[in-house]
């Protein structure tokens, strides 16, 4: 039997998101020229949840994109084909510090594919990597700059994030198989 | 179970699920050509082989752009020029070819089942761009998406298919199509053109072209094959154009705007006045767009290949 553990209930969650907000902001050095990224499927919503809190707090309209990065995974041949693509509509890119945001940062493929992906559609003059959970497990040479938590786990493990819009909580919770 | 298998060779042999499961990859993919760099990684490295056996600029050219905006290497093999001019046979030009390493092939050929035929001899997926009478899915698919657009929904409605439907293997793929999602189908057209005990295939026979157009919410214009019209299935072009052209005076009769479509190329006076086919209604420049993400949705989806993709996509969300 998996075992679920709460890693992060939605007030922690509330905290991670308010301090990672003010990071993005205090790396960038204010709001002109910020763009966020959120990475299809949860990575989405945490953006637009970050663009609210910056939007508040600095007086901005920050613009926020979406990513899907599924056309370019480097793992077609092993996984096949992902049933629904998502979609990708994105702000203009060029000279923009670009945050891209996702859920999870484990072996940091999705990444890689993401900053393949921004390539195609602009030239930023900085990007910066934000995620709620760092899992460890890198297969490439990437880190993140904004990290709401670091956990500890092993390949086995899975970090469930769960949001409000999707999944009617919001929690981060650590699945082991058993 | 929705995955595609190894080959596209008509709608005939996919499930609705499936079916629906094209079009709705299909979406993503028509951003893909709106975009500055209109090309994503997904199908680097592999290489298809376009063969065609048949004239063919449209669907052609539309497996390729589809090929190429996936990063596919691509060839282009016409009858005209190779060895099949010189008596080699399909199964042995097709074994070549994959002695080459290839990875897929996309065959338009005269001959009805030579889709299906060569798919049964070669490794590399096959998708059908048309064989003969039978069947040209990836025009059926995209006529599906055009609908779906339009309407939001296949089922329940009202497709009437108008013209030379013997000859038409866009017709057969249609007829598919849309039964199997749902919507009731109506086939006009010269009795000469018609073929024998369609109503099997479970549609209606409508007789005059007013008929389908009181009845119909959308018409898919057939092309007159003019290149098959030498035995004599009607009287002139003329006559076939005061009898069953879908004209401006004949819609202007229609109880509400229908959609036309047209899978071209288009005899303008013939089969649809220019009025029509230029006309507000008419989606037949969207068709063609919709062409090119049908297919890079086909080309994906079979290029993941291994069977067991459904339940590996199911693994957790974080990578």
């Amino acid at each position: 039997m998996p075992t679920r553990t709460l890693l992060l209930d939605d007030r922690a969650i509330g905290r991670a998101l308010a301090r990672m907000a003010s990071e993005i902001v205090e790396r960038c050095g204010g709001t002109d020229d910020l763009v966020l990224i959120g990475i299809q499927r949860r990575g989405v919503e945490l953006a637009e949840r970050l663009k609210q809190l910056i939007d508040r707090a600095e007086g901005a309209r920050v613009p926020v994109g979406k990513m899907d990065i599924t056309l370019y995974r480097d793992d077609l041949q092993v996984v096949g084909p992902r049933p629904v693509v998502g979609e990708t509509s994105l702000p203009n890119l060029d000279g923009k510090t670009v945050v891209i945001v996702d859920d999870v940062l484990y072996t940091g493929r999705t990444v890689r594919a993401a900053l393949d992906e921004c390539a195609d559609f602009g030239r930023p003059r900085r990007i910066l990597l934000c995620v709620l959970i760092d899992r460890g497990g890198r297969e490439l040479p990437i880190r993140a700059d904004i990290v709401g938590a670091t956990v500890n786990t092993v390949d086995s493990d899975r970090v469930d994030v769960l949001v409000r819009e999707l999944d009617g909580r919001d929690a981060v919770e650590l699945v082991r198989s058993g | 179970m929705t995955a595609l298998g190894k080959d596209l060779i008509g709608l005939e042999y996919l499930s609705a699920e499936q079916i629906e499961l094209i079009l709705d990859t299909a979406e993503p993919f028509k951003e893909v050509s709106e975009r500055p760099i209109k090309k994503v990684p997904a199908l680097r490295g592999k290489t298809i082989v376009n063969l065609f056996f048949e004239a063919s600029t449209r669907t052609r050219i539309s497996f390729e752009f589809a090929e190429k905006r996936l990063s596919a290497d691509t060839v282009n093999v016409a009858a005209q020029g190779s060895s099949v001019q010189k008596g080699e046979t399909l199964v042995d030009t097709a074994r070549n070819l994959e002695a080459m390493r290839i990875d897929m092939v996309v065959i338009r050929h005269q001959s009805s089942g030579a889709a299906q035929f060569l798919a049964q001899r070669i490794r590399s997926n096959v998708i059908n761009a048309g064989d003969g009478k039978h069947e040209h899915p990836t025009q059926g698919l995209l006529d599906l998406l055009t609908l779906r657009d339009r309407f939001g929904r296949i089922r329940g409605l009202k497709v009437a298919i108008v013209g030379d439907v013997l000859h038409s293997r866009v017709a057969r793929s249609n007829i598919w199509g849309l039964l199997k999602l749902g919507a009731e189908v109506a086939v006009c057209g010269p009795a000469t053109l018609l073929p024998r005990k369609i109503e099997e295939l479970g549609v209606t026979v409508l007789p005059r072209v007013e008929d389908a157009i009181q009845w119909a919410d959308a018409l898919n214009v057939l092309r007159l094959q003019l290149e098959r019209m030498q035995a004599g299935f009607i009287p002139s072009l003329r006559e076939y154009n005061r009898v069953f052209g879908v004209t401006t005076e004949r819609l202007a009769r229609a109880p509400k705007d229908l959609v036309i479509l047209h899978p071209g190329p288009m005899n303008r006076g013939v089969e649809i006045d220019s009025d029509v086919a230029d006309g507000p209604h008419s989606v037949i420049l969207p068709q063609v767009t919709n062409g090119v993400a049908v297919r890079m949705a086909v080309l994906y989806l079979l290029a993941g290949g291994s069977p067991d993709w459904a339940q590996a996509a199911g693994r957790g969300e974080e990578r």
